[in-house]
């Protein structure tokens, strides 16, 4: 077979084929976004100035996000050094996550060159939004230089990355810090509508409800992440990271379980304060039931019996329930419950374009954590780097791992 | 004919009441759960 014959071989795999094409029509999407602006591309009204780019891309995806600084607060701030080999992987996940964020919110606001304003030029201090876009800006920068080092190590830079490593526990508080305010926030934005959300969903305490659900959510993304990155990843995996990884996940099933308890008491609360269990009967307190209920109640029991039983694929289907639940939740809050009164003639449906876009960002974020996860050390430690102190009768070996996967170590950068 | 008048206060004494009594079941309720999920946990422990 010929050189090129093999080649095309390679690369037409379905995998790329489907990931070009959802490429190619993003790329033709996003010349007309910014050629035609919001109205040529979106179905985007005055009563919906916030569509799917704000419901998934942005509320979904900096909840999903969680999993960073849930992770390093556990790794970090509570001592739990069994879920270390966790940590990079999941800070890798918020990193791209929230860069994603920022990258959608580029199509979403009508002049994306003034989205450092609020900043730098008119800061609207009082605004809970000018609160939530600080935090992410920061977080932003903060998940970046957690995220440094693996980059670092990859490329062979000992000293910078030994001065970032050090200030990984004032960089996790500070990332704690930071999500506990814009995670809340980001809840609180709707706070404003009182009589353009059904009451089932709106609540004074809709920030401790947006928060609660982003540590549910990120926990179960990082096992969510984590099965996948088993399947597709296996052989980029060290020994360290594979035999953390069962207790990684059924620890963080322990703790999801709680959460999500919490959060499903909290909102009966909720409901009692403000004495809606009349809503319950129409046709609003069916749908809402089944959120919480099927993506709540539902995952939180199987949870339980999934660590009670020590059954990891029941922990997986449970943490699949979370993430599809808080997906829902998000979308609830933003667009379905949103405008409740409005006549269906005149609710948002968002266009294929901007299911397209939407598409295109994920898709360009999964292959962003293809290849740093095939090329930088986030599964394996660098043998170069080692912090892992083995165990009580664990043999001192060094990890395995593909060694063709540290060429790109170029001996001349650094040291 | 008699017509009720329910004030904010009267609305406030219900719902929080209500509140009140639901916390004491939440906390039996998170306790519950926590053994549930526990309760194997320690059967290995005195294994």
């Amino acid at each position: 077979m010929s050189t090129a014959a093999e080649l095309k071989k390679t690369w037409l795999t379905p995998f790329n084929i489907i990931v070009g094409i959802i490429l190619l029509v993003g790329g033709f999407v996003t010349i007309l976004r910014f050629t035609k602006g919001l109205a040529g591309v979106t179905n985007l009204t005055d009563n919906y100035p916030w569509g799917i780019w704000i419901s998934f891309d942005l509320l979904c995806g900096v909840a999903l996000a969680a999993g960073g600084f849930t992770t390093s607060a556990a790794c970090y701030v509570f001592g739990l050094k069994r879920f270390h080999s966790a940590v990079r992987p999941a800070i890798l996940t918020a990193f791209l996550g929230y860069s994603l964020v920022v990258f959608a919110l580029h199509y979403d606001v009508g002049r994306p060159w003034r989205l450092p304003y609020p900043f730098f030029v008119q800061s609207g201090t009082t605004s809970v939004l000018f609160e939530v876009g600080l935090c992410v800006f920061l977080y932003l920068i903060t998940l970046f230089v957690e995220w440094v080092p693996s980059a670092l190590e990859w490329l062979g830079f000992k000293k910078p990355r030994n001065v970032i490593v050090r200030m990984t526990l004032a960089l996790t508080i500070f990332g704690v810090v930071l999500s506990t305010m814009h995670q809340s926030s980001l809840g609180a934005l709707y706070l404003i509508a009182p009589s353009k959300m059904h009451p089932l969903w709106y609540s004074m305490f809709l920030p401790l409800f947006f928060f609660v659900s982003a540590i549910a959510a990120g926990l179960s993304m990082v096992i969510y992440e984590g099965t996948l990155s088993h399947h597709y990843l296996h052989d980029k995996m060290d020994k360290v990271y594979l035999s953390e990884h069962e207790g990684v996940t059924f620890g963080f099933a322990k703790g999801a379980a709680v959460v999500l308890v919490v959060y499903f008491f909290i909102k009966i609360v909720g409901i009692t304060l403000d004495n809606n269990w009349h809503y319950l009967l129409t046709g609003y307190g069916a749908w809402f039931l089944f959120e919480l209920l099927g993506f709540v109640a539902l995952p939180a029991f199987l949870y339980a019996v999934a660590v009670r039983e020590h059954n990891a694929c029941l922990v997986r289907w449970a943490a699949v329930l979370t993430v599809l639940g808080i997906i829902l939740n998000r979308f609830n809050v933003s667009l379905v419950a949103f405008n409740w009164q409005l006549p269906s003639a005149q609710k948002y449906f968002p266009s294929w374009m901007e299911i397209a876009i939407s598409v295109f960002i994920v898709t360009v974020g999964l292959l962003v954590f293809r290849f740093i996860a095939t090329k930088m050390p986030i599964f394996y430690e660098h043998p170069d780097f080692r912090e892992h102190v083995p165990h009580e009768g664990e043999e001192e070996e060094a990890p395995e791992f593909v060694e063709h996967e540290l060429k790109p170590h170029p001996q001349s950068f650094g040291h | 004919m008699e017509n009720t008048f329910y004030t904010l206060h009267d609305f406030f004494v219900f719902t929080k009441g209500s509140a009140y009594i639901l916390m004491g079941v939440i906390l039996l309720g998170i306790l519950g759960f926590w053994l549930f999920i526990t309760g194997r946990d320690e059967e290995t422990f005195i294994k």
